[in-house]
């Protein structure tokens, strides 16, 4: 394994999130009845036209312009001709030799803490197609049924340069780009609903060599975790392949993710010719700079951005700040946790900033990675006002560290037995929460000195084991203090009291 | 009331002389007394004709009609029309109703208050030049039965000519409007590419493709030609223009026209008696106030050749939609999806069309497209630099419709080659969008002679004045075929 190094690009086709279809009027909401979404020229009529969705074009700019890439000026229609039951027209409308977006890069952030670094992805190009609809082959005794409703949604395809290194790169850069499509608002990315998903082209080479291996393509990934298990698997059986001495050939292959293999689907002889040629039906699609102007005047602050200005505004760490913008939400929920945070009349400023900023990685970031994949979207447990507010509680000392992490896992599990659906009425109800529980903090001087005489008076043992030099008896000490308090004494206050006691 | 003009016919409704109920009866059993010899319908529905009348006659009572409101017109089988059968003359469609209306039946039915006859016979999928590779049996030439119409419009040529119907709507793609115009006596004219709706006719070559009226005259076509053009958002390659009156100019005198004549279409290729015919039709010009200049179109040996690289590989990709799974015809008996396919599309298309899917999957395909597609689109762009250049001299082109009159059924249907070269003097002003007409000019025999005349870009106006003037001053367009 060690002397072989993995080369892996991705095509990614993610369903652009406009109310009508491509190159008709006709609905893309999901789910509907079979064939009900399908119009006259979704289910290609004879004589039907397509009429570009205008739309469906500013997606693409919208994209083009969050990476930095060309929004190609002139960009042309093609026909791939292919006879397939779910492809009406026996072509799909594409592009081929002129995309609407050219070049371009998006900044990763892989693996974690000390071992994380930043990796650039350059993206080769994104094009416009039209989907095509579904084969259904169950219910229909031994037949297939056709629905129509998926045809002719907006695609935008993407397609990476073969810059990724291993699965974890892949994994990390189908994350980037999943979050940064959410973000600008161009795809739900929704992964079940197949509204992004994935293709990895797969080859090995010995580490130093320059040309690159034989490519396998794996189709269709729509989830990370497959994407992953299908790259392990892949590049596990082409180095077996090529170390028993036989050769990589190029294929196309499916991943099956109830055995975790890939397994050939068509070799390169049986590829396809899809005769691309310009659809004469579409004009060449024109973008004018004023156009372009428009779309970028309506896009809201970029994730690199966003990050950076986390980074000086905050006081963030790069590690940090990347945390906090993996996606549009988290970076929002993060800046209006940081808000509530504030005392009346208090400024930003990096200290409670950077205070949120923890509690928001190491809290809820953990929680979120808890849910796991099977979680539809990012859902929050805790809205960004409750947490805002019990850190505010808890930067003025009205409740400890402790009793702020355990109603915030108390809100969430109730929020997550409720199926996200809502926030319990919070944080309107923390400060009532706090009083009727007696869960505030006994910050009085006079009661922690009265309850750190007991406890020094009932533990001489402790106390001379101290003076002994035994600094372990110091934190028992404490222990038994927070204890005669129910866990309620601010700490801080109870370590001073009781230095000052034992030194004094 | 048979042999009237459009004109005559809106009057008389306006006048109410006639119902529109009486006078699409009045077609309807004409057509059933002659298709049977003649073969130029494929459907017609009596009722649902009449159902239209009924609606015309209404908005004659109520005074909302338009200038043709009422008129009865025979619809080449390529439009769809709603609840109608639309076959475009293949059997592979023998049995679809269309669920919807072409942008052009639409205006034609709802806006103009047209009567539509029925729907003509074709070349399968407008792929012919003598409607006989129509899957319901060739068209007869009403001038003589034993001869085609020339196609593929040659359903709504034979009717016209026949007077089965007053006027037509056809559609050309290589020649299809005005081909069978001249064998049949007719005046077709096809417009400038994008000035009709292509939504709702079914393609062929969508780069080419383009509806024009077919009549007897050239003020009929202007008329039918009003009710056919406009702006439409459902054909991405519609023009967004002015609203036209093409009747303004008709009479405008012809004094100091520049008439352009291609050295390269009066050369060899062309049968003398039809050349003559042509050159008398030219002195008629001049006697009107119009000059003649010398032009050329250098490259106008190449249009055959690109034509038949173009047209075939867009028709085989428009053509993969009839593949037996959502409509039309369908194998009864096949293995898998792939022998469904085979067989559905095997026995639906005819020998004509399957001929061009293949030549057009050819040309497209991996490792031929550069040396044939491309270069055939480089071709087409020098053709159509031909005629910028040659418009700067002249106002109008013209020259022979067709190098022959109307052939025998079946003399070149066994050489494809010879049947293409039918539209040899044609095809270039598809490969370049211009507006071409083709007027009646002569006998030969006892056969019909074409003239065509090419404008320029939205010239429809200009080239309908210039047949407009001529056919005033001749009666070749009023002669009718011997047919009862």
């Amino acid at each position: 394994m060690n002397q072989w190094e993995v080369v892996i690009g991705i095509e990614t086709h993610a369903q652009l999130a406009t109310v009508s279809k491509i190159f008709s009027g006709a609905s893309t909401a999901f789910g509907a009845e079979p064939n009900t979404q399908a119009s006259a020229v979704d289910l290609a009529l004879p004589g039907v036209l397509p009429v570009l969705n205008k739309k469906a074009v500013e997606c693409a700019i919208r994209f083009g312009l969050a990476i930095g890439a060309e929004v190609a000026q002139k960009s042309v229609f093609a026909r791939k001709n292919y006879f397939y039951p779910d492809l009406p027209k026996g072509y799909q409308i594409s592009q081929m030799d002129l995309p609407v977006v050219v070049g371009g890069d998006i900044t990763l952030q892989v693996g974690q803490g000390d071992k994380a670094y930043e990796k650039v992805v350059r993206l080769t190009r994104a094009h416009l197609e039209e989907d095509a609809g579904k084969s259904l082959h169950e219910d229909f005794h031994g037949k297939s049924g056709i629905d129509l409703n998926r045809a002719g949604t907006p695609l935008l395809e993407i397609v990476s340069e073969p810059d990724m290194r291993s699965s974890d790169e892949a994994v990390a850069y189908a994350k980037s780009l999943h979050a940064l499509v959410r973000w600008i608002g161009i795809c739900d990315g929704n992964m079940q609903e197949g509204s992004f998903r994935c293709d990895a082209n797969v080859s090995v080479r010995p580490k130093g060599q320059a040309e690159y291996g034989t490519r396998r393509e794996i189709k269709n990934l729509n989830s990370f975790r497959f994407l992953k298990e299908a790259i392990d698997f892949e590049v596990q059986w082409q180095i077996n392949e090529i170390e028993e001495g036989r050769r990589i050939q190029q294929a196309t292959v499916l991943f099956d993710p109830e055995n975790g293999e890939t397994r050939m689907m068509r070799s390169k002889e049986d590829a396809h010719d899809y005769r691309y040629f310009p659809d004469p039906d579409l004009l060449p699609l024109i973008i004018s700079r004023e156009w372009i102007d428009e779309v970028r005047e309506d896009m809201w602050e970029l994730p690199n951005d966003r990050k950076l200005r986390f980074q000086s505004d905050f006081g963030l760490s790069s590690y940090d700040a990347s945390l906090l913008n993996i996606n549009f939400d988290i970076g929002n929920y993060f800046e209006g946790a940081v808000l509530a945070a504030l005392a009346n009349g208090e400024r930003i400023e990096p200290e409670p900033a950077k205070f949120a900023a923890n509690w928001v990685i190491n809290e809820v970031l953990a929680k979120m990675n808890q849910e796991g994949e099977g979680h539809p979207t990012w859902k929050f447990g805790v809205s960004a006002e409750t947490l805002g507010c019990l850190l505010r509680r808890l930067r003025e000392g009205v409740i400890g560290a402790k009793t702020a992490k355990e109603l915030f896992a108390e809100f969430w599990e109730e929020a997550r037995a409720n199926n996200y659906a809502s926030h319990g009425g919070y944080p309107e109800k923390i400060d009532e929460l706090i009083e009727s529980r007696g869960l505030k903090q006994i910050s009085d001087t006079g009661a922690i000195e009265s309850l750190v005489d007991e406890v020094l008076a009932a533990n001489p043992a402790n106390v001379a084991e101290f003076k002994a030099g035994k600094e372990k008896a110091f934190n028992a000490l404490v222990g038994q203090v927070m204890k005669a308090a129910k866990g309620k004494a601010n700490p801080q206050q109870v370590n001073d009291l009781l230095k000052q006691k034992l030194e004094g | 009331m048979i042999n009237a003009s459009l004109r005559e016919l809106s009057q008389a409704l306006a006048a109410k002389k006639i119902s529109s109920v009486e006078l699409s009866t009045l077609f309807l059993d004409r057509i059933e007394r002659l298709n049977p010899t003649l073969n130029a319908f494929v459907t017609v529905d009596r009722e649902k004709s009449l159902k239209m009348a009924v609606a015309a006659d209404a908005r004659i009572a109520a005074g909302t009609a338009g200038p043709l409101t009422g008129v009865p017109i025979a619809q080449k089988d390529i439009f769809c029309a709603d609840g109608w059968r639309t076959t475009c003359g293949s059997k592979m469609l023998a049995n679809f109703i269309s669920p919807y209306d072409a942008t052009v039946i639409r205006k034609m039915h709802a806006e103009a208050g047209l009567v539509s006859l029925g729907k003509t016979n074709m070349d399968e999928f407008a792929m012919g030049s003598s409607n006989e590779t129509s899957f319901f049996g060739p068209v007869r030439n009403p001038w003589d039965t034993e001869r085609v119409p020339g196609g593929s419009s040659g359903g709504s040529a034979a009717a016209v000519a026949a007077r089965l119907a007053p006027a037509a709507t056809g559609t050309d793609t290589g020649g299809s409007i005005r081909q069978p115009a001249a064998l049949c006596n007719l005046t077709g004219l096809k417009p400038t590419y994008g000035v009709v709706s292509r939504y709702g006719m079914i393609a062929f070559a969508s780069s080419l493709d383009q509806g024009g009226p077919m009549a007897a005259s050239a003020e009929d076509c202007a008329l039918l030609l009003n009710t056919m053009v406009g702006f439409d958002e459902r054909d991405s390659t519609s023009l967004e223009r002015p609203v036209e009156d093409y009747t303004r100019d008709l009479e405008k005198p012809l004094n100091g026209l520049r008439i352009g004549l291609p050295k390269e279409f009066f050369g060899e290729g062309c049968d003398a008696d039809v050349m003559a015919a042509v050159r008398a039709a030219i002195a008629e010009y001049e006697k009107l106030g119009a000059t003649c200049v010398e032009v050329s179109l250098p490259n106008s040996h190449l249009s055959v050749p690109a034509y038949y690289v173009i047209a075939p590989a867009e028709a085989s990709s428009n053509l993969s939609r009839f593949d037996g799974v959502r409509y039309g015809y369908r194998a009864p008996d096949y293995g898998n999806l792939d022998d469904m396919y085979m067989k559905s599309r095997a026995q639906g298309f005819g020998a004509e069309v399957k001929r061009r899917i293949l030549i057009g999957a050819y040309v497209l395909s991996h490792g031929y497209y550069d040396a044939y597609y491309l270069q055939a689109q480089r071709i087409r762009r020098l053709i159509a630099n031909d005629f910028v250049e040659a418009f700067k001299q002249c106002d109008v082109i013209m020259g022979p419709t067709s190098p022959s009159t109307a052939f025998k059924l079946g003399e070149k249907a066994a050489d494809p080659v010879q049947m293409y070269l039918s539209d040899i003097y044609t095809i270039a002003v598809n490969l370049a969008g211009l507006p071409g007409m083709s007027i009646p000019c002569g006998f030969v025999g006892g056969l019909p002679v074409g003239l065509q005349l090419i404008g320029n870009y939205f010239a429809e106006g200009q080239l309908l004045n210039v047949a407009h003037r001529y056919q005033q001053a001749t009666d070749w367009h009023q002669r009718r075929a011997a047919i009862e």
